[in-house]
């Protein structure tokens, strides 16, 4: 396989995970500014931005940070490579680029998903979004469904790979601007408004009902971050990345019968994984933990880059 | 127009009374079947082009939109006798093409003994220099030639052009006939249809025939300039269909007069190139230096026998509308043959008494650059405004020997959906030509162009023509 072509489908995988991430981060947020009852819940819309790591950015455009603003800047904003359009956009261009690798279906996933965010103009109030956000979530899901079906080649071991990459990076980040919001260093947690807060972390990541599935329990935030970080039963989890970013990296490395540094930085976050718990990690200081996790989750795509050969 | 006069492929000469023998299924299928049903069944095509991203961009369009090629539902038919002959004089052609292109790039016997004038070819922008010598593997050089026809009358098919660099619109005829067998199978019972999509098999096995000598267990690429040329579409479909890889120059790179590609376990080399790529953007060291496109040491890879390049550069020789002219001699002069597709009478204005008779004629007749392509720098004088026919007047005067003149032909006319239901459209025909180490093989089928402006001739996608399928029919059920 050409190394452009490797680079793109890793990339189109980035991309594809990071609009649907997205797409989640909306409604959630949405629901949570409902529950609040205010609703332009600045609160609520300036951690989105800051979980996207888009604080800086937003504030450049000069508008406030209120729900409309916010929504249709991460939504639909021509102006910001992250919203959802720029990420479908970038994705389907290369898809594109990479047409030859993918197979009709894909293609076609991509290609519609593109022609479903393509027309549409300012999201407007929270109803209009909802909407948009379910038209999204259908094509993600024709996306994973299409993805799913696909022959188990190189195209598809890159597609995962960035998609798991990029799945580490905004689970982490999620968990790091909500922990810390929520719970700053020597507080305790609070009443019902903080349960809505914590609740919005586990819809991003279709996590509900995997919580009350596995620990039969009222929300901990402690347990949450269990959940997110070292629980591979949940797909959206740090652990279930990893554990899927070393299969990748080995399937490659049995083909060309070759190991390279990314199998073993990866190998080497799965068992720290494996082995570590969430207390001690709240010890060491959670925050750290996280930021650490997600500097070398970005060494880890920098050394994917140099080993395949990425132009 | 001539439309009037012009021959119609389904009805023959008498629009409107009986079809021509054989072809009275396709009459009773537009009879019976409903124009509302017609309509969805194209409106459903077109929306499976759009979401393949079967879509080109028009060059000069300010928006760069992609747009699909519009797609006619009717068919049009050939026999398998009119097949028969068509392929014969295809091959003969093609054959004679390969032969006068091997010949002006090594002996020149053709030039030498002036058959054709020896300045024509070598003072040509075509004729490329730095391939003087070379030896192209199998001594073929236009693999794959796209020879556009015109029809004007039951028996009468002549050749328009010759498309020997990098002839395009083969994908369009392998999915319009994925959209008619999808969408209207009951035309598929009703005619013994054969099949086009052996094309890319075909392609596939020419391209290792002329891997280079001693090279074990060849490799084989498509050179493409990238995802937005107007073409993309076919080099991603015909790499993808042919289970080759698809590569950009940025790609690729020569070391040692070797070309390789650039691959996740490092280089891999290459042995057969099919270049989607002009000449003049294949190598920034032999021609334009600003290409982007193209792979430095290229040239020399392939003059040292290394890598072959089909079509080989300066296949475009073939090409030129004043060489054209010459094509009845260089058949006959190739093959010992007449030819059996006959040329449009042409012109070439850098005679000065064909330049006096064109200037008489201006008019009537078709004014074409010799190096032009996609339907531009054509003056249409039955159609034009006198202002257009000043222009080319002045233009002619000034350097007569870029142009060459034909007569306006009333090309043959199909039935075609049209906004008022449905009417008669020109067409023409480009079928696909192969040469390869074992043969020369034509796929039974082409792209048929329509005119989709009642009266006009233009056909090209590039200025708003379309497509229809085109059946050719196997023996024994159809004269």
């Amino acid at each position: 396989m050409l190394s452009r072509t490797a680079a793109d489908l890793y990339w189109m995988g980035r991309y594809m995970e990071r609009a649907e991430f997205i797409t989640h981060l909306i409604e959630a947020t949405i629901r949570l500014s409902a529950l609040t009852g205010d609703a332009d819940d600045e609160q609520a819309w300036t951690s989105a931005l800051a979980v996207v790591g888009a604080t800086g950015a937003f504030a450049e455009t000069g508008e406030k940070p209120g729900a409309f603003n916010v929504r249709r800047y991460l939504a639909l904003s021509a102006d910001n490579p992250s919203s959802i359009r720029s990420c479908i956009e970038r994705a389907r261009d290369n898809a594109r680029a990479a047409r030859h690798a993918l197979n009709r279906e894909i293609w076609e996933a991509v290609n519609h998903a593109w022609m479903t965010i393509a027309g549409r103009s300012s999201p407007g109030g929270a109803q209009p979004t909802l909407n948009l956000v379910d038209a999204l979530k259908a094509e993600t899901r024709g996306f994973e469904g299409a993805l799913a079906r696909m022959l188990r080649s190189e195209a598809y071991w890159f597609l995962r790979l960035g998609s798991m990459i990029e799945r580490s990076d905004t689970t982490a980040r999620l968990l790091d601007v909500k922990y810390y919001l929520l719970l700053p260093p020597g507080a305790e947690v609070g009443g019902a408004l903080d349960r809505d807060q914590w609740m919005t972390i586990l819809q991003v990541v279709s996590g509900q009902d995997a919580y009350r599935t596995i620990y039969r329990q009222e929300l901990k935030p402690a347990l949450i971050a269990e959940l997110l970080i070292f629980r591979p039963e949940l797909p959206r989890s740090l652990a279930a990345s990893a554990e899927e970013t070393v299969q990748l990296l080995t399937e490659f490395g049995r083909r060309s019968g070759r190991q390279g540094e990314a199998d073993r930085m990866a190998r080497r976050r799965l068992q720290r994984l494996e082995k570590g718990n969430v207390a001690a990690m709240i010890d060491r200081g959670l925050h750290e933990s996280l930021q650490a996790l997600i500097q070398e989750n970005a060494a880890l795509d920098r050394t994917i880059a140099s080993q395949f050969l990425f132009p | 127009m001539a439309t009037g006069k012009a021959f119609n492929e389904l009805w023959g000469m008498e629009p409107g009374s009986q079809s021509r023998p054989g072809f009275e299924p396709l009459a009773g299928w537009l009879g019976e079947t409903p124009q509302s049903e017609l309509e969805r069944r194209q409106q459903a095509a077109e929306a499976a082009f759009r979401s393949l991203g079967i879509t080109f961009n028009v060059y000069g369009d300010q928006e760069g939109d992609e747009r699909i090629i519009p797609f006619d539902i009717i068919p049009r038919i050939f026999s398998a006798r009119e097949w028969r002959n068509l392929s014969a004089g295809l091959e003969q052609r093609v054959q004679a093409i390969n032969a006068f292109i091997a010949d002006v790039y090594g002996p020149r016997h053709i030039l030498n003994d002036g058959t054709v004038p020896a300045d024509l070819v070598l003072r040509n922008e075509q004729f490329c220099v730095p391939c003087v010598g070379a030896r192209a593997p199998q001594g073929v050089f236009a693999h794959v030639c796209g020879i556009d026809l015109v029809r004007t009358g039951p028996d009468e098919f002549w050749v328009l052009e010759d498309n020997a660099r990098t002839p395009s619109g083969v994908s369009y005829m392998i999915e319009n006939r994925e959209a008619m067998l999808r969408l209207c199978p009951e035309l598929f019972e009703a005619f013994p249809v054969l099949p086009v999509d052996t094309y890319p098999e075909l392609l596939r096995d020419t391209l290792y025939s002329v891997a280079p000598e001693g090279a074990t267990d060849p490799r084989c690429v498509l050179l493409t300039p990238g995802h937005l040329n107007s073409a993309y579409y076919e080099h991603s479909f015909l790499a993808s269909q042919m289970g080759i890889e698809l590569v950009e120059g940025r790609d690729l790179e020569v070391d040692d007069d070797i070309v390789y590609m650039r691959t996740i376990d490092g280089p891999v080399r290459v042995d057969v190139i099919y270049r989607r790529l002009d000449d003049a953007f294949l190598d920034p060291l032999a021609f334009r230096p600003d290409s982007l496109l193209g792979v430095p040491g290229l040239m020399a890879a392939y003059l040292a026998g290394n890598v072959t390049l089909a079509n080989a550069p300066g296949a475009g020789i073939a090409d030129d509308k004043a060489i054209y002219s010459y094509m009845p001699e260089i058949v006959r002069y190739y093959t010992g043959e007449d030819p059996k597709l006959p040329n449009v009478e042409t012109w070439r204005c850098r005679e000065p008494q064909a330049l006096a008779h064109v200037l008489d004629h201006l008019e009537e007749l078709v004014i074409k650059l010799v190096d032009g392509s996609g339907g531009y720098g054509m003056l249409i004088g039955p159609t034009a405004t006198r202002a257009e026919i000043e222009h080319f007047r002045a233009a002619l005067k000034a350097e007569p020997h870029r142009y060459i003149a034909q007569p306006t032909l009333a090309l043959s006319t199909m039935p075609t959906m049209t906004e008022a239901g449905i009417a008669e459209r020109h067409v023409d025909f480009r079928p696909f030509v192969l040469t390869g180490g074992k043969g020369i093989r034509t796929v039974p089928g082409g792209l048929t162009r329509v005119a989709l402006r009642a009266g006009s001739l233009v056909v090209n996608s590039s200025q708003g023509g379309g497509t229809k399928d085109s059946f050719v029919l196997g023996d024994g059920e159809v004269p």
